[in-house]
């Protein structure tokens, strides 16, 4: 049985849409954490979901990050425990120094909320192995969604292939239109180095079950069953 | 001593701001020959510190722990002495 802690702070509203979609997977048993009282010890991954975490002031993610949950994170992935951040989770990480970049305001300013296409660019993620150069259709819902770094640590995050997914249409071509927010390199996902520690900006656990219009979501959630604690960086390292 | 700090933070040059985009393409709606907008946000602190020099290093110190992200921002700190009014 693999265990998930699914974080929650004040502002988070994603929380219970991971657990009901974890559900629908065999040999994954999840809890919510407030995040005060966050501790991972037991588990085998942490999943840090979408919100608005403090109602996004001064900066999505900005006052999470020094949240006592943060420390716990780090130390949780340090130590070889997958971590998925999706939308505000993903901002949240991404503050907090997890993941590399940061996420401003999309570049029509508009609140985007639609469903994209990305393309796998790296298996060496728990989430998208065996998913390769696959094209999932999944929704987004964000204000903040594009990713921005400076020029080094892009030009790293490229060369490492720290790129998870990148938007494209649905053929899984790269054109202007099917980036929703202007995101450098029409990045939608970057994983940390090591490979256990994953973020987006679309929601996989909105999109995990034919009702809500697609299932691309529970292809990547499904494959938490395999993990367990400890091993995904040895496992993703060395691909 | 009390202190007023006013943190002003500003998006880096190489990274793009679409509220200035924005506020830029509406000054130019209205007819103003505006070639570049550039937004940013104020913070204004209000604290207490043994002398200027501590303050400066209090107001920076908040300015890298949390008010900027220097990934995409730059800051700037103004210090002034606090003016109490006398009643």
């Amino acid at each position: 049985m693999t265990k998930v802690a699914i974080l929650r702070y004040p502002g988070t509203w994603s929380e219970r849409d991971f657990a009901h979609a974890l559900s629908l997977v065999d040999g994954v048993e999840t809890e919510i954490l407030w995040h005060e009282d966050a501790r991972l010890a037991g588990f085998d991954a942490a999943i840090v979901p979408g919100g608005f975490s403090y109602g996004d002031y001064l900066r999505a993610g900005a006052i999470a990050k020094l949240s006592p949950a943060t420390a716990e994170l780090r130390r949780f992935a340090v130590d070889g425990g997958v971590v998925l951040g999706s939308c505000n989770g993903f901002q949240i990480l991404c503050e907090a120094g997890l993941l590399p970049g940061a996420l401003i305001r999309n570049s029509d300013l508009a609140y985007r909320c639609d469903w994209v296409h990305v393309r796998v660019e790296s298996e060496r993620t728990p989430f998208t192995d065996d998913l390769g150069d696959a094209v999932l259709k999944m929704p987004i819902g964000n204000g903040e969604g594009c990713w921005v770094s400076d020029p080094d640590t892009l030009a790293r995050v490229e060369e490492r292939g720290q790129v998870v997914f990148r938007y494209v249409d649905e053929t899984g071509t790269r054109t202007p239109s099917a980036n929703p927010n202007g995101s450098l390199n029409d990045i939608a996902g970057v994983r940390n180095e090591e490979g256990n520690v994953l973020g987006l900006m679309p929601h996989p656990e909105r999109c995990s079950e034919t009702l809500l219009g697609g299932t691309d979501g529970y292809r990547m959630l499904a494959r938490l069953a395999s993990v367990r604690h400890g091993t995904a960086p040895a496992v993703y390292r060395h691909r | 001593m009390r202190f007023v700090a006013r943190v002003l933070v500003r998006p880096k040059t190489d990274v793009r701001d679409p509220q200035g985009e924005a506020v830029l393409a509406a000054l130019r709606s209205l007819g103003h020959d505006v070639s570049g907008v550039r937004t940013g946000k104020e913070i204004v602190l209000t604290f207490s510190a043994p002398d200027e020099r501590a303050a400066r290093m209090a107001a920076e110190r908040m300015g890298d722990q949390l008010l900027a992200n220097p990934v995409i921002e730059n800051y700037e700190v103004t210090l002034e002495r606090e003016i109490v009014k006398a009643r």
